[in-house]
């Protein structure tokens, strides 16, 4: 964070202090989130929607197609699991809801992000900042990364409060201890004053979880949220995550390219290959039955914990290039069912039976393998 | 192949099963310090501290374990590369612990090493070609200077790599790729021993298969031994024969692959198998599922007694006192370091 963006926060947050009315009741409803209001969310509005969403990257060597058409949905107390590998587009997808994108070289060039009913590309920045965490919130796969190393955690959580609804230094702090007892961190009190390096890693990602909770987000995104962590602090920020969606009644989307995080957390899951959707259904049918072959060959080609396998077989080739994508089909290259129709006609997402879809124009010979 | 040959003097006496490399008690501590001229030692990590296995010929150990446990330690005691503390580290019948630095260079090509981040353990201004035949430029005597870029270019082929690559920079290669160049490298000498450590972790899912596959071939071409270090638990049980889990320096149990993984008896193994998911949704919430408390304690100040007792749900007073030894316990094979050790399944469904 610069200097100028922080001591203009300052700024906001002395003008905003005069304005807010701080009630007795836990002083919710300050003009911020008046502010807030007069966006016009629909409450009974859908949670999240996303449709035929297009970024791209201008870049020097040429436009690369992050992210070509994606669509998908989540609702309360959902868990979206988006799975695909490094520059799928998953993460992209999670940037560019969450209106963080760096612009240049990104750009959203088409398709709608509408949350309760409201378009969230339309909305200026200025109002976006708003929405961001208290509507929409994110954690970041590298904690440590993501934490200001200068201030402490305590001032970092409070921040938003500050920002957001225009507490005062100590009720931000009160309200920044309340937040590290949710995610277990032992003696809060004590350690609301420590830096982010004197935490441990999963203690870290704990932190981090705590300030995307702070303003009761409806849709939180966790993009590789577990994957600096080893398996046994991992089990425990999946089950916290886990834990504080039912309770919070959240739409999570979980971002990650562990297809074993994806089996055990989510309802639904979308598959990503070269900037678009390959897959998207039920958690369950796709890991019994995948409809598409990238899904199919990722499935055989991991070892599993519970199982002494043969060969794995393993999926030729790389994923391609996005500024130059191979014509039709982006992964026919790889493919073991490529035909010449692959080559040439990129494949629609196909619906196969009403609950799932496949962007394979053989998807009914992939499940009846 | 034609390179067979060169293969190291010292690895052509030993036949499958042989133990080809023996560490024992093994210990690494690395001082604390305090002061900048006059520096006094106020601590000790102990990063190893008693280690105890053998190696056979053609078998591939799993070293697991979390960050911080002294797998990667442990790897670099087998090396060489750091010196242990105490204890012996038997390489084909030499001892590695005491050796002078002049010896040290001469033992250390049997065994060699893959390292985990593709991106910076290749040097970005050398060519590939310069990368896998730079062992040769220490090690002359393993091939004349003419045979040396015919022999680049067999390894980039044995290795899935075009030979005619051979005058490429490390950044034009994907990073599954690199990690073929770095097995080409490490393959270079001929060793009978590779410590792969964390060699695919860095990868993408769908070229983590290639790179394993690769080395499952290697191994039975060139009859490698192997000690793989790593954190994916479906890995290494994918590829090893036998496997120790390490805590706080410490082996806390070790033996078969399927002993481990089917029948673990130390409350660690069982925690931390039981943490790794299994990519099938049909067994969400019949699994035994273990979450352990709080993190790992310093290793510059292990917990007395059993090292794993201040999160461990089995702990009893006797754990404080007593540090349990690497023993074979009840009816199973393997060695557990736990006073309490009992079978649990925890990999499978089991309500």
């Amino acid at each position: 964070m610069s200097t100028t963006d922080e001591s203009h926060r300052h700024a906001t947050a002395t003008a905003a202090t005069g304005v807010d009315t701080v009630s007795l009741d836990g002083r919710r409803g300050t003009a911020r989130d008046a502010a807030l209001d007069s966006i016009g969310f629909d409450p009974t509005a859908p949670l999240l929607q996303v449709d035929d969403l297009q970024v791209e990257f201008r870049t020097r060597d040429g436009v690369a197609k992050a992210i070509n058409g994606v669509s998908f949905s989540v609702d309360e107390g959902e868990t979206l699991g988006i799975l695909g590998e490094s520059g799928c587009g998953k993460s992209v997808t999670a940037q560019a809801i969450m209106g963080i994108l760096d612009t240049p070289p990104a750009y959203v060039t088409g398709g709608r992000v509408v949350l309760r009913g409201v378009d969230l590309l339309t909305l200026p920045e200025e109002t976006r900042r708003r929405v961001r965490a208290s509507k929409v919130a994110m954690i970041f796969q590298d904690a440590l990364s993501s934490l200001n190393p200068v201030f402490t955690v305590g001032y970092q959580l409070g921040e938003l409060f500050r920002q957001h609804r225009g507490y005062s230094k100590q009720d931000a702090k009160k309200e920044a201890v309340g937040l590290l007892e949710l995610v277990g961190i032992p003696a809060a009190a004590d350690r609301v004053d420590d830096y982010p390096h004197q935490f441990s890693g999963g203690m870290r990602q704990r932190v981090m979880i705590a300030m995307s909770l702070a303003l009761d987000p409806d849709v939180l995104i966790a993009d590789e949220p577990t994957t600096a962590l080893d398996v046994t602090v991992q089990a425990q920020i999946m089950k916290l995550l886990a834990d504080l969606q039912a309770e919070r009644n959240m739409g999570l989307i979980l971002i990650t390219h562990d297809m074993g995080v994806v089996a055990d957390v989510a309802d639904k899951i979308c598959v990503m290959y070269a900037g678009r959707i390959v897959e998207r259904a039920d958690v369950h049918s796709t890991y019994k039955s995948p409809a598409h072959p990238y899904t199919q060959a990722l499935l055989r080609s991991i070892p599993r914990v519970d199982l002494k396998g043969q060969e794995l077989d393993s999926i030729e080739g790389l994923p391609p290039n996005l500024t130059q994508l191979p014509g039709g089909c982006s992964f026919h290259p790889r493919c073991t069912y490529a035909r010449d129709r692959c080559r040439e006609d990129e494949p629609p997402l196909y619906d196969v039976d009403g609950e799932r879809q496949s962007a394979c124009h053989f998807y009914a010979e992939v499940l009846g393998q | 192949m034609s390179e067979t040959q060169i293969r190291s003097a010292a690895a052509a006496g030993h036949r499958r099963g042989d133990v080809v490399l023996s560490v024992k008690d093994a210990v690494k501590h690395f001082p604390i310090t305090q002061g900048i001229v006059f520096q006094r030692t106020i601590g000790q990590v102990r990063a190893v501290d008693g280690v105890t296995f053998e190696l056979r010929k053609g078998e591939t150990l799993g070293l697991v374990g979390e960050s911080g446990c002294g797998k990667s330690t442990m790897s670099r005691v087998i090396m060489g590369l750091v010196p242990a503390t105490s204890g012996s580290v038997n390489l084909l019948g030499e001892e590695l612990v005491g050796m002078k630095e002049r010896e040290l260079r001469r033992v250390r090509r049997n065994v060699q090493i893959i390292f985990q981040d593709p991106y910076a353990s290749l040097d970005p201004r050398m060519t590939v070609g310069g990368i896998v035949g730079e062992p040769f430029e220490i090690h002359p005597d393993a091939a004349p200077k003419k045979d040396r870029k015919r022999k680049v270019q067999e390894l980039l082929e044995v290795v899935g790599l075009n030979p005619e690559h051979y005058n490429r920079y490390p950044h034009q290669f994907s990073g599954g790729q690199r990690q073929r160049i770095g097995i080409a490298r490490a393959l270079a000498l001929r060793p009978p021993i590779i410590v792969c450590d964390e060699p695919v972790s860095a990868l993408d899912v769908s070229v983590q298969a290639q790179v394993v596959n690769l080395l499952e071939r290697l191994q039975a071409e060139f009859d490698l031994s192997y000690v793989f270090v790593a954190h994916d638990l479906s890995v290494v049980r994918h590829i090893s024969d036998r496997v120790a889990v390490m805590y706080l320096g410490k082996i806390v149990e070790i033996g078969d692959e399927n002993q481990i993984y089917e029948h673990p008896t130390h409350p660690y193994t069982q925690a931390l198998l039981s943490a790794v998911p299994v990519p099938d949704p049909a067994v969400r919430g019949h699994r035994e599922q273990i979450v352990l408390q709080g993190d790992v304690p310093s290793p510059a100040n292990p917990p007395s007694g059993c090292r794993f007792r201040t999160r461990c749900w089995k702990a009893q007073d006797i754990c404080a006192e007593q540090e349990p030894p690497l023993l074979r316990r009840g009816a199973s094979d393997q060695l557990s370091a736990c006073h309490f050790a009992e079978e649990l399944d925890v990999v499978h469904a089991v309500h």
